[in-house]
């Protein structure tokens, strides 16, 4: 039954509780330094913290939200050990969603700047 | 349903992933399309409130029929507190699919639980949040601001709402002894639309609340 239900669930080993407990101290610390940014990023911890880090406040928290997003679809979600045609059937869509939103603020900022002339 | 009846309705597929596997990860790549349209009308219309309150800035507002000064109306620690136990509940989800997988009834019932209640106080943050700007004069109506803010947050609470009465559900089955190791697939599949909906908060916690 239990090898039966495995091969239709597409699962293959998921991780043991130690390894989701070290997946949450990291999504917990990366939430941390993301606050921390945003506290730096706008002077409430000096301004010479500030003048370094507000220039790339905005890239920084990108980049650890992705990061937190992509631990939680690998780990949590087991892309990591699911069949390869789960995580197409999420990328792809994903992908698509990012150009869309990338797309949308490319088009309204041009026209921004076009209307201001 | 016995073990041997559950096992009797599952059909062979040519993928070898059960067909219900495939349904939630082909409607959480739709979810994404969703959640992108509704990000991306927030950040369009970002900075182009006429009245506040506004978000991170000081401004004028409409309140009892008279203009005044606003303060910024965010409370970053109450909204990094919600993330923290939103996150929190992944993590939980994760050590009650392992349980259930592991037939260990006691497990699956503390974390399930655990994670239902992580929820309950997620959906209460958003709701005294919610109340509480609208106190401060910041209706659906009153800027660009509130109108895509309460969408996009609204929608991501609404999920999350259907998440918690779906995991709820599963629990009362699983006190009940209806959710049997042979049957921890309808676990799993839960716990990934809750686990979509703890990614789809880890976008909007930075790009709502943290970018200005």
């Amino acid at each position: 039954m239990d090898a039966h239900s495995h091969a239709q669930g597409g699962d293959h080993a998921h991780p043991t509780p130690g390894l989701y407990f070290k997946v949450a101290l990291v999504l917990f610390v990366l939430t941390a330094l993301e606050v921390l940014a945003y506290e730096v990023g706008h002077g409430r911890m000096g301004a010479d913290l500030q003048r370094i880090v507000e220039p790339v406040v905005v890239m920084l928290l990108l980049v650890l939200s992705a990061a937190k997003f992509a631990l939680v679809a690998m780990f949590y979600m087991h892309l990591k050990q699911d069949p390869k045609v789960l995580t197409n059937l999420f990328i792809w869509p994903l992908l698509l969603a990012a150009t869309v939103i990338a797309a949308m603020i490319v088009i309204f900022s041009y026209w921004r700047v076009v209307g201001a002339k | 349903m016995s073990d041997a009846a559950a096992h009797a309705i599952e059909h062979p597929t040519t993928t070898g992933i059960d067909s219900r596997k495939v349904a939630i990860w082909t409607l959480i790549g739709s979810e994404c399309l969703l959640f992108a349209s509704l990000i991306s009308t927030y950040l369009v219309y970002k900075g182009k409130s006429l009245v506040g309150p506004l978000p991170h800035t000081e401004s004028q507002c409409m309140l009892h029929g008279k203009m005044q000064a606003c303060e910024p109306i965010f409370s970053i620690p109450l909204v990094t507190f919600g993330t923290a136990v939103l996150l929190f509940s992944s993590f939980f989800v994760v050590l009650a699919l392992y349980g259930a997988q592991k037939g260990n009834r006691k497990m699956l019932i503390t974390w399930l639980s655990a994670t239902v209640v992580c929820g309950l106080f997620f959906i209460g943050m958003q709701v005294y949040e919610f109340s509480h700007f609208y106190h401060e004069g910041l209706g659906y109506t009153t800027n660009l601001f509130a109108s895509t803010f309460y969408t996009l947050t609204g929608f991501h609470g609404s999920h999350v709402t259907v998440g918690v009465i779906w995991l709820a559900t599963l629990l009362v089955m699983a006190i009940r002894g209806k959710l049997p190791a042979g049957k921890s697939l309808n676990l799993e599949i839960a716990a990934l639309y809750w686990h979509f909906v703890d990614v789809v908060w880890i976008v909007i916690f930075p790009v709502v609340y943290l970018m200005r």
